[in-house]
């Protein structure tokens, strides 16, 4: 015998959204002007969430928290916060 | 059986080689009087070969718990010992054992606890890790130390609860007695190797023990607390099984002497059921019906085989080398009232404790006590 | 020169949507540890704010088999995985190359409650790697003072901005003569990925810890997380260095400060940055207060300076 049920044991698995869909957080959205962008993937990298393709500066926004870091970091001003409707 | 071997030896080095023996695979420890022998013996096993196994030189009891349970998370089969103030430095990594269902095999060698120091036995430690969710044995003997840890390892690996061997503080860590030392080809039949259904594992990344809601914790505790009681009938069946491979029998969840027609039962755990056996002699000889009911597993608390076993309109008397503080008496007479009521209404239970702080506990003491308290 | 941003992996151990505040310097650092270590790695947790942030039974935030422990545990924790792993490979259990084990805990659990056990595995070299993350405060019990909170900083528990200045830990750990020892910040991703990538190679303790500005605790504007780590780093509140073996060497761009090729701008301006400094900075003695926390960072600067002369 090994344990009454299966999930005994306080085990959790790996997934994206562990914390929901954090989108929904946003106040602002980050948005990239591709005529502008370099693919310096300076915003790639200091990311918190991981939501930045690095090849193509697009932005996962299911759960991409609006943080603004991305847009401060970014040399060539390519990123602009616009309001969340 | 194959062939035993017999030695003289003390009750803190048969534990040693019962943990030799049952192959574990890392032992952190850290001294405390009066189980720092264990932990000597140990380390020189490891040291020289004989033990295949990584001893952790801890800076200190919680963290000998906390490597404890994080190396059972990874997947070895893990020993540690303690006493007094280091079990209770303990206190919050027992709980992490227990409600992450790892099966730490420690023993508790018993001493009184601070303050005043002493250095002499009594239960105050382990009866204060009560409500930790772990299984506690209580030894009687050095024998009973070395077949009680094979038995723990089973039983803790089988259900995933971490299980607690306790004997007391010289009286049987230091004293020798002749001890008898199974094959380790019989003792590797008992005990298979342990093969954890989750590890940590990169192989498969999961995680142990986050942050729950209220609908998810409860659920755990709730099996936590089922699964405890749900190992009496592994701990019967570990000692009837170790019984047919070495011949060696300790008693199960109980251990009794001279009980089926006793009117007066002494209840009492760990050391003094050993000499308690021969205050039943003395009071036999006086003419007095008397008889021994040792609980040798004191959590789960082995109601049913009690109340089974108690001879109609008993007199109980249980000594207690504990305090039950603001209550009058001892804990283990709380635990056998709450049982009995309703359900054994013919018994009649006294209390008295004794032996705090290591006060010796001669035959003829409570063989007297056992008199004194008939009169009360 | 430090690892170019291009040249950084594409794995991703930090999993999107987690738990964590929008600008996390934590999960920050913790992406960028993820790419230096890869996947075969075991992560141990304290309780705090990196806890918070993986998400709740049964979903998890990180992509490593984790195991959460109680606070005081880090240090004894991982040295007890790390002997389970070694042994079990020994007796022929497991196979292949070990996984690192590495803890990830923040100053709380390392500079107070987590000390003893910390400093034990690293007085007995363990093979762990053992992250700091510094947010200089208990973030996740709502911003109290630890000992890494650094003098003068507003904490719930400091309502008049702390009288004592932090402790050094990196530091106190070098001197456990452990084989190598790093500071890092999030503004320096190439630094900190090659930090962690030479630990991995290491055996024996390594201690690196991550100075991560958090806007919640320091109250600044939540995309400046970036900012404010180069500017500790540029006043000379935060140093950049690492130790192999006890010798020091100091990293871009704290080794010019530290050579005295530049001067490391004026403390003010960081401090003017954060609410925490607020009430000191509008108080009737801001200005003895303000050379207090220079003169910490002075002596720190001299201090490490001199330290790093030794070389035996
Ligand atoms: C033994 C114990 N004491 C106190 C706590 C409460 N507690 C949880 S997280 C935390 C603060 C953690 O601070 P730190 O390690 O700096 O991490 P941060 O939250 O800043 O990320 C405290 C005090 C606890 N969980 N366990
Ligand atoms: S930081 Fe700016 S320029 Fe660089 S890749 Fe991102 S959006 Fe493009
Ligand atoms: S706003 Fe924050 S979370 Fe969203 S893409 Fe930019 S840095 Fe990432
Ligand atoms: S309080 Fe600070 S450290 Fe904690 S999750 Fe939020 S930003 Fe990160
Ligand atoms: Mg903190």
């Amino acid at each position: 015998m090994k344990s009454l049920t299966k999930a005994y044991r306080p085990i959790s698995w790996p997934t994206k959204g562990a914390g929901g869909d954090t989108g929904s957080w946003r106040t602002h959205r980050p948005v990239v002007d591709t005529q502008i962008c370099n693919k310096c993937q300076i915003c790639w990298v200091y990311c918190p969430e991981a939501v930045i393709d690095r090849q193509e500066i697009t932005i996962d926004y299911r759960y991409c928290k609006g943080c603004g870091v991305c847009a401060v970091e970014c040399p060539t001003g390519a990123i602009s916060m616009e309001m969340e409707e | 059986m194959k062939t035993a071997q017999v030695i003289m030896d003390t009750g803190a080095h048969a534990a040693a080689l019962a943990v030799k023996s049952a192959r574990v695979d890392v032992v952190p420890g850290y001294p405390i009087t009066p189980q720092t022998s264990i932990m000597e013996a140990l380390a020189a096993m490891v040291e020289n070969g004989e033990l295949h196994a990584r001893f952790i030189p801890v800076e200190g009891e919680h963290s000998s718990m906390a490597a404890a349970v994080a190396a059972s998370a990874a997947g070895a089969r893990v020993f540690t010992a303690t006493s007094a103030n280091g079990l209770l430095y303990m206190h919050e990594v027992l709980h992490m054992a227990s409600g992450g269902r790892l099966p730490v095999v420690m023993c508790n060698v018993n001493r009184g606890i601070f303050a005043p120091w002493t250095l002499w036995a009594d239960h105050q430690d382990s009866m204060a890790q009560r409500d930790t969710g772990w299984i506690q044995y209580h030894c009687s003997s050095n024998q009973e130390v070395f077949n009680t840890i094979l038995q723990a390892f089973r039983v803790a690996e089988q259900i995933n609860i971490p299980v607690m061997v306790n004997f007391d503080g010289f009286a049987i860590s230091h004293c020798l007695m002749p001890l008898t030392l199974p094959s380790q080809e019989d003792i590797d039949r008992f005990l298979p190797p342990y093969e954890p259904e989750w590890r940590l594992d990169p192989a498969h990344p999961s995680s142990f023990s986050n942050v729950t809601n209220a609908p998810e914790y409860a659920p755990f505790r709730q099996m936590l607390s089922d699964d405890i009681m749900a190992s009496i009938p592994l701990v019967k069946q570990a000692a009837q099984e170790y019984k047919d491979i070495t011949g060696m029998w300790d008693g199960d969840t109980i251990d009794t002497y001279r009980l089926e027609d006793a009117e007066v039962v002494a209840f009492a755990i760990n050391s003094m059921g050993a000499e308690l056996r021969l205050s039943i002699d003395i009071l036999r000889q006086q003419g007095i019906k008397a008889g021994l009911l040792r609980p040798r597993l004191y959590l789960p608390f082995p109601a049913e085989d009690i109340i089974t076993a108690l001879p109609q309109n008993a007199q109980v008397m249980v000594l207690d080398r504990n305090y039950n503080f603001g209550h009058p008496g001892g804990i283990l007479a709380s635990e056998l009232k709450s049982v009995l009521f309703g359900r054994r209404n013919d018994i009649t239970v006294k209390n008295r404790v004794m032996g705090i702080g290591g006060i010796d506990l001669t035959r003829q003491f409570m063989a007297a006590e056992i008199r004194a308290m008939m009169d009360e | 020169m430090a690892t170019s941003i291009k040249k950084l992996p594409d794995i991703e151990q930090v999993l999107s949507g987690n738990g964590a505040c929008g600008g996390c310097p934590a999960t920050m650092g913790l992406r960028i540890v993820g790419k230096a270590l890869g996947s075969n790695a075991i992560m141990l947790l304290t309780p705090s704010c990196s806890v918070a942030s993986m998400g709740m039974t049964p979903r998890l935030g990180y992509n490593w088999p984790c195991i959460n422990i109680t606070f005081a545990s880090a240090g004894s924790s991982a040295s007890g995985i790390t002997h389970a792993l070694e042994v079990m490979q020994e007796k022929g259990r497991l196979h292949g190359e070990l996984p690192t084990v590495f803890a990830w805990v923040g100053d709380g659990g390392t500079y107070d409650i987590g000390f003893q056990a910390l400093s034990g595995a690293a007085e007995r070299n363990d093979n762990i790697i053992f992250f700091c993350y510094n947010n200089e405060a208990y973030s996740n019990t709502g911003v109290q003072r630890s000992g890494a909170t650094p003098r003068g900083s507003f904490t719930t528990t400091t309502p008049t901005g702390k009288r004592q200045p932090k402790k050094n830990m990196a530091l106190l750990m070098l001197e456990h003569n452990i084989p190598y020892v790093a500071t890092a910040t999030v503004a320096y991703p190439g630094d900190l990925y090659d930090k962690v990538v030479k630990a991995k190679n290491i055996p024996g303790m390594k201690y690196i810890e991550i100075q991560a500005p958090c806007y919640l605790g320091w109250q600044f504007d939540m995309p400046e997380t970036v900012q404010m780590s180069r500017m500790a780093v540029r006043s000379g509140a935060w140093l950049l260095w690492e130790a192999e073996n006890g010798k020091i060497s100091f990293n871009n761009p704290s080794s010019l400060i530290i050579s005295g090729k530049k001067d490391a701008a004026p403390v003010d301006e960081y401090l003017m940055k954060q609410g925490r400094f607020n009430r000191l900075l509008k108080g009737p003695d801001a200005e003895s207060r303000i050379a207090e926390i220079q003169g910490d960072i002075d002596r720190e600067i001299a201090f490490i300076r001199e330290r790093a002369k030794i070389t035996i």
